[in-house]
C-alpha cells in the first residue's frame, strides 16, 4: 500500500469518530442510528438551558487554567534547574517527573486519592487542581528543557559578556526565547487538564467536572445533547488551537505543541 | 592573494608596548576533575597589543580564553587586567568582550538590537545608543542592516555584527575565539586584514584564538604556541618561525626538517654539529639548546639550496650535505625535492619556481645531490 | 518546585507508604489477589490487549510519521496539527462515539449491509474485545504518531541516501537504519499507548462485554462502589510496577528525553 493513501486511511480513522459526533449532534432521534433520518438543532438550544453543563463546563475551565498556570510557573522553574545544574540524580528527577504523565491514569489516581486523604483534604475543586497540576508540570517542563536545548549554549554567555546581570539575562534573553515553549506547553497543560476523566474520577469533590459530567450522563445513555456539548468544546478548541498555533508562529515548530505525551 | 605580515619595525614596536600590561596571567590552571585543560601559564599582554593563542585541538586555548572572559574560574592563580584581579568578578562586571566562536548573536533581537545590548546594560541613553550602533555597523562595515533578524544574514555578516557587538562597547580587551572559523577562505582572508586594522584603529587588546597558524603568522604582534595546556614559546612571529624554541612549535608552525644531530662544539652562538651520517655542519645555536651530546636541528625547507642552482663556484667550503636525489614533486607555487641522506634521513628542499626553465632540472631520483645550508637558517632546537 | 517533587516522590512511593500504616490490611489483600485468579486473569487480559493496542498502533502510525516526516514538503504544519486535534476533543465523546459506529445499526453495519457483505446486522462488534482494542488504537494513536515524527524528522535525509547509495534496499533500509534510529521515538510512543491503554476504565465500560473486565475497571470498583480502598491498592500495585519497569528501561534508551522534544 502507497504511504499517501495509508495516511490519508488514518486520518479518516482519526477523523471518523469527530465527524459522527458532529453528525449525531443534528439528529433529531434520541436514538443513534443511520442514516440520520431528520435534523434539528434542539439539542443545541436545549444545551442552552441546562445549568449543569453551564456549571460543569466553568468548573472545568477554571481548573484547567489553574493547572495550567502552576505548571506553567513551576515547570519552567524546574526547566530551567535541570537545564542550568548538574547535579547527582537528574536522570532519576526527570524520571519521577514523567512518572504522572506516564504512569497509567488509574494508578496515579488512586494515587493521589490517598495522599490527599492521608492529608485528611477534602476532595474538593482544590485536589483536582493541584491533582492536575502534577501530570501538567511534567508537560511544561518537557517542552521548556527540549527548547532550552535547542537553544546556542553560550547566549546566556554573551549576554553577561556584555555587561547583563543573571537576572537581566534572563528577561532580555532566555525568556523570551524559550515564551513560545512555555506557551505552547501551557496550552497543552490546559487541554489535557479539560479532558482528564481518569484521575478526575478520585479527586472530584460534589461539583463534577465537564468530562465527569459527561461521563455520569454516557452510563445511563447518550442524549445527543452530550454530542452538541462535545461538538461546541471541538468549535472553541479549533480556534483555541489555531490561536495559539498563530502566537506560536515564529518561535517555536508546531511540532512543540503537539508534544508530551499521555497525560 | 598575498597576506600581510606586520612589518618587522611594527612588531619590535608592539613588543614594547608590554611594558604597559593589559592583562596578566599568574601561574593560571584550570582542571576540569582528572584533566588539567591549562596548566600553569603565566603571560603579560599589554595594552593594544594582538596576541593569538595558537595550537592544536585540546590545547586549552579556550579555556584560557574564557578564564580571562569570566565564565571560567580558575583552579588556582591569578588574572589581572589593567592591573586590577579579577579572579572575583563575574564576566558582566569585566571590562571584556567576546566575539565567540559561533558568534552566539540573540536570535530573537534585531541586528541593531544585539549591537545595542551592551550599551543599554550599560544604561547609556537612546539617542547616544543609535549613534554608536551606527557607527560600530559602519567600522564593521555593515550598515543598512540594522532591522534584519541574525537568521537573515550571512555567515560572514553574522560574524561582523558579532564583532560590532563587541567593539560597540569600547572594551579595554577584546577576545575573539576562532571568529573567522566558520568563514570561506576569500572572506577569511578579507576579514583577517579588517581585524588586524580594527585593532590598530581602536586600541583595544585583542587575545585571539586560533588553530590556523597561517592566520596568526598574519595577523599577530605576539604569538603564544599552546600545548597540553602549556604555553611552549611566546614571541614574535618572526622569533617562532625563524627561531623556534623546541621541536614541537618547529614543527606545529610551517614545515620544518628536524635532524637529529650530536653536538660537537660550540663558540658563541654557532655550533658544529654532526649529523649522523657523519657529516659536519655550522649552524645557529639558542639559549637553553644542549651545548654537547645528541640534539635536534631544525631547517625549514625553503632557507635551503641545491648545489646545482648556485652553479659550480658555489664551491664545496660551503655548509652543505650529500646524499642522493629520492623525489621530486611540483607544487605550483615552489616544487619539493626530497633529498636522502646517507643513514636514510630525508631533508626536504623547497624552490620557487620563478620561470619554466628551472622546473626542466634534469636530474632523476637516485642521482647524487648536495643540499647548501646557511648557518643562519639552521637551529639547534632547546628540548 | 522542590515542593511538587516532593509530592510526585510521596505519590510514587506512596504505596509503600500505604503498606505501612495498614500493613496487615495489605497482606490480607495480597492473598486475596493470589489466590483468586479472577484478578489474574483480568490482569493478563489486560496486558494483553494493552500489548495489541500498541503494535497495531505501531504498524498504523510508522508510515503516516514517515510520510509526513520525509516525503511531504507544503502544509506539513496543517498535517500535523490534524494528527494533534483530535486529542483537543472531548475523549469520552470519541469513545462513545464508537459505540454509534459499530452498534447493530450503526455505520459500520449499514456500510457493510450496503456492499453486501453480510446479510443481516452483526450485534457482535459491540461488547466485545475487538470493540474495544479498536477504540483504544483510534484514540491513543497520536500519542503514537507524534514521536515518531520527531524522531524521524531528525533523521538527515543523508543518512537514507547513504544507506541506498550503499546498497540497502528499501526494506533493509527500514530494517537497518530508519528501526533502529526511531527507537526513541518508538519507544516513548508505545510507552504512553501501554500505559493509557492499561490505565483505562472508559472504553471498557463502555464498550466491552462482560467478559471483557479490564484491571482499571476492577480498581475503580474498589475505590468508588465498594469502597475497598486497600483492595484497589493491591490491585493497582502490579500496574504502577510493570509500568514503571517500562518508563525506567525505556528512559534508558533516551525515550524520557525524546518526549520532550
Ligand atoms: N567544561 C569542560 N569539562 C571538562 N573538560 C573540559 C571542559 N572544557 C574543556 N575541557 C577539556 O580541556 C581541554 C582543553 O579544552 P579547550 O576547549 O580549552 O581546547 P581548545 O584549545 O580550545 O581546543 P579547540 O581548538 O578544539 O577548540 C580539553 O582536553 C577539553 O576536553
Ligand atoms: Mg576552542
Amino acid at each position: 500500500m502507497g504511504l499517501p493513501l495509508m495516511t490519508a486511511l488514518v486520518f479518516l480513522l482519526l477523523y471518523l469518530p469527530l465527524a459522527v459526533v458532529v453528525l449525531y449532534s443534528f439528529s433529531a432521534s434520541e436514538v443513534a442510528r443511520w442514516p440520520i433520518a431528520s435534523y434539528t438543532l434542539d439539542w443545541y438550544r436545549e444545551l442552552r438551558q441546562d445549568r449543569e453543563i453551564l456549571a460543569a463546563l466553568r468548573l472545568s475551565v477554571v481548573i484547567g487554567l489553574a493547572a495550567a498556570l502552576i505548571a506553567v510557573v513551576l515547570g519552567t522553574a524546574a526547566a530551567l534547574a535541570i537545564d542550568r545544574f548538574d547535579f547527582p540524580g537528574k536522570h532519576a528527577i526527570r524520571f519521577v517527573v514523567a512518572l504522572p504523565i506516564t504512569l497509567p491514569g488509574i494508578g496515579t489516581g488512586v494515587a493521589k486519592l490517598s495522599f490527599f486523604s492521608l492529608l485528611t483534604w477534602e476532595m474538593s475543586r482544590w485536589t483536582l487542581i493541584v491533582g492536575h497540576a502534577t501530570f501538567c508540570i511534567a508537560l511544561v517542563l518537557n517542552n521548556v528543557v527540549a527548547r532550552l536545548g535547542q537553544l546556542p549554549r553560550n547566549l546566556g554567555e554573551a549576554s553577561a559578556d556584555l555587561g547583563a546581570s543573571p537576572w537581566r539575562t534572563f528577561w532580555r534573553i532566555t525568556f523570551p526565547l524559550i515564551r513560545p515553549a512555555i506557551l505552547a506547553g501551557g496550552v497543552l497543560a490546559f487541554t489535557l487538564s479539560f479532558d482528564e476523566v481518569v484521575v478526575s474520577f478520585f479527586l472530584q469533590g460534589r461539583e463534577p467536572t465537564l468530562p465527569l459530567l459527561i461521563w455520569g450522563r454516557l452510563r445511563i445513555g447518550l442524549s445527543p445533547e452530550i454530542n452538541a456539548a462535545a461538538t461546541v468544546i471541538v468549535l472553541v478548541s479549533l480556534v483555541g488551537v489555531l490561536l495559539s498555533n498563530r502566537l506560536l508562529r515564529g518561535g517555536a515548530r508546531s511540532g512543540e505543541m503537539a508534544t508530551g505525551t499521555s497525560r | 592573494m598575498s597576506v600581510a605580515v606586520p612589518s618587522p619595525s611594527t612588531s619590535t614596536a608592539r613588543t614594547a608596548a608590554v611594558a604597559q600590561p593589559g592583562i596578566e596571567l599568574r601561574k593560571v590552571r584550570k582542571s576540569f576533575g582528572e584533566t588539567v585543560a591549562v596548566d600553569e601559564v603565566s603571560l603579560v599582554v599589554g595594552r593594544g597589543e594582538f596576541l593569538t593563542l595558537l595550537g592544536p585541538s585540546g590545547c586549552g586555548k579556550t579555556t584560557t580564553l574564557r578564564m580571562i572572559g569570566g565564565f571560567e574560574l580558575p583552579t588556582s592563580g591569578e588574572i589581572a587586567i589593567d592591573g586590577e584581579t579579577m579572579n572575583h568578578r563575574p564576566p558582566h562586571r569585566r571590562p571584556v568582550n567576546t566575539v565567540f566562536q559561533n558568534y552566539a548573536l540573540f536570535p530573537h533581537l534585531t541586528v541593531a538590537g544585539n549591537v545595542a545590548y551592551g550599551l543599554e546594560m550599560a544604561g547609556v541613553a537612546k539617542a547616544e545608543r543609535q549613534r554608536r550602533v551606527a557607527d560600530a555597523l559602519e567600522m564593521v562595515r555593515l550598515p543598512g542592516v540594522e532591522n534584519r533578524r541574525p537568521s537573515e544574514l550571512s555567515g560572514g555578516q553574522q560574524q561582523r555584527v558579532a564583532l560590532a557587538r563587541a567593539l560597540v562597547n569600547r572594551p579595554a580587551v577584546l577576545l575573539l575565539d576562532e571568529p573567522l572559523g566558520a568563514l570561506d577562505l576569500k572572506l577569511r582572508k578579507a576579514m583577517q586584514v579588517e581585524l588586524k586594522q580594527l585593532n590598530r584603529a581602536v586600541g583595544a587588546t585583542f587575545v585571539y584564538v586560533t588553530h590556523d597558524q597561517e592566520e596568526a603568522l598574519a595577523m599577530s604582534d605576539r604569538i603564544a604556541v599552546m600545548s597540553a595546556g602549556r604555553v611552549l614559546q611566546l614571541g614574535t612571529p618572526e622569533e617562532i618561525y625563524e627561531s623556534p624554541r623546541n621541536r614541537f612549535v618547529a614543527d606545529f608552525i610551517g614545515q620544518t626538517n628536524l635532524l637529529p644531530v650530536e653536538v660537537v662544539a660550540i663558540e658563541g652562538d654557532r655550533a658544529r654539529v654532526r649529523v649522523s651520517g657523519g657529516q659536519i655542519l655550522t649552524c645557529r645555536t639558542t639559549a637553553g639548546a644542549p651545548v654537547a651530546g645528541p640534539a635536534t636541528l631544525a631547517v625549514r625547507p625553503e632557507r635551503l639550496h641545491l648545489r646545482s642552482e648556485l652553479g659550480e663556484t658555489g664551491g664545496l667550503a660551503w655548509n652543505h650535505l650529500e646524499g642522493t636525489l629520492a623525489e621530486t614533486i611540483y607544487l605550483g607555487t615552489h616544487t619539493q625535492w626530497v633529498v636522502e641522506l646517507p643513514d636514510g634521513v630525508s631533508i626536504v628542499v623547497h624552490r620557487q619556481n620563478r620561470g619554466p626553465a628551472e622546473r626542466g632540472e634534469s636530474l632523476g631520483p637516485g642521482e647524487p645531490i648536495a643540499v647548501v645550508i646557511d648557518p643562519d637558517a639552521a637551529t639547534l632546537l632547546a628540548e | 518546585m522542590v515542593a511538587p517533587l516532593a509530592i510526585l516522590l510521596v505519590h510514587a512511593f506512596w504505596s509503600v507508604d500505604y503498606l505501612t500504616i495498614q500493613r496487615s490490611f495489605m497482606l490480607e489483600n495480597f492473598r486475596t489477589l493470589l489466590t483468586s485468579d479472577l484478578y489474574g486473569r483480568v490482569l493478563g487480559r489486560s496486558v494483553a490487549i494493552a500489548a495489541v493496542v500498541t503494535l497495531i498502533d505501531i504498524v498504523l502510525a510508522f508510515p503516516v510519521a514517515y510520510f509526513l516526516a520525509k516525503k511531504v514538503r507544503r502544509h506539513r504544519e496543517v498535517l500535523l496539527l490534524l494528527v494533534v486535534f483530535p486529542l483537543w476533543s472531548s475523549y469520552l465523546v470519541r469513545v462513545f462515539a464508537w459505540k454509534t459506529i459499530l452498534g447493530t445499526s450503526g455505520i459500520l453495519n449499514t456500510f457493510l449491509l450496503w456492499t453486501g457483505v453480510i446479510e443481516v446486522p452483526v450485534s457482535a462488534f459491540l461488547y466485545s474485545k475487538t470493540a474495544m482494542i479498536i477504540t483504544f488504537c483510534q484514540v491513543w494513536l497520536p500519542f503514537m504518531i507524534l514521536p515518531l515524527y520527531t524522531v524521524i524528522d531528525r533523521m538527515p535525509n543523508a543518512l537514507l541516501e547513504a544507506s541506498a547509495d550503499l546498497g540497502a534496499t528499501g526494506r533493509q533500509t527500514f530494517w537497518k537504519v530508519i528501526l533502529p534510529l526511531s527507537l526513541p521515538g518508538l519507544l516513548a510512543g508505545s510507552l504512553s499507548v501501554f500505559s493509557l491503554t492499561l490505565g483505562d476504565y472508559i472504553t471498557p465500560t463502555l464498550l466491552g462485554g462482560p467478559g471483557d473486565q479490564m484491571i482499571g475497571r476492577l480498581v475503580a470498583d474498589s475505590f468508588g462502589m465498594s469502597n475497598n480502598w486497600p483492595l484497589g491498592a493491591a490491585l493497582v500495585l502490579p500496574v504502577l510496577l510493570i509500568v514503571s519497569i517500562l518508563i525506567w528501561g525505556a528512559g534508558r534508551f533516551g525515550a524520557l528525553g525524546r518526549t520532550a522534544s
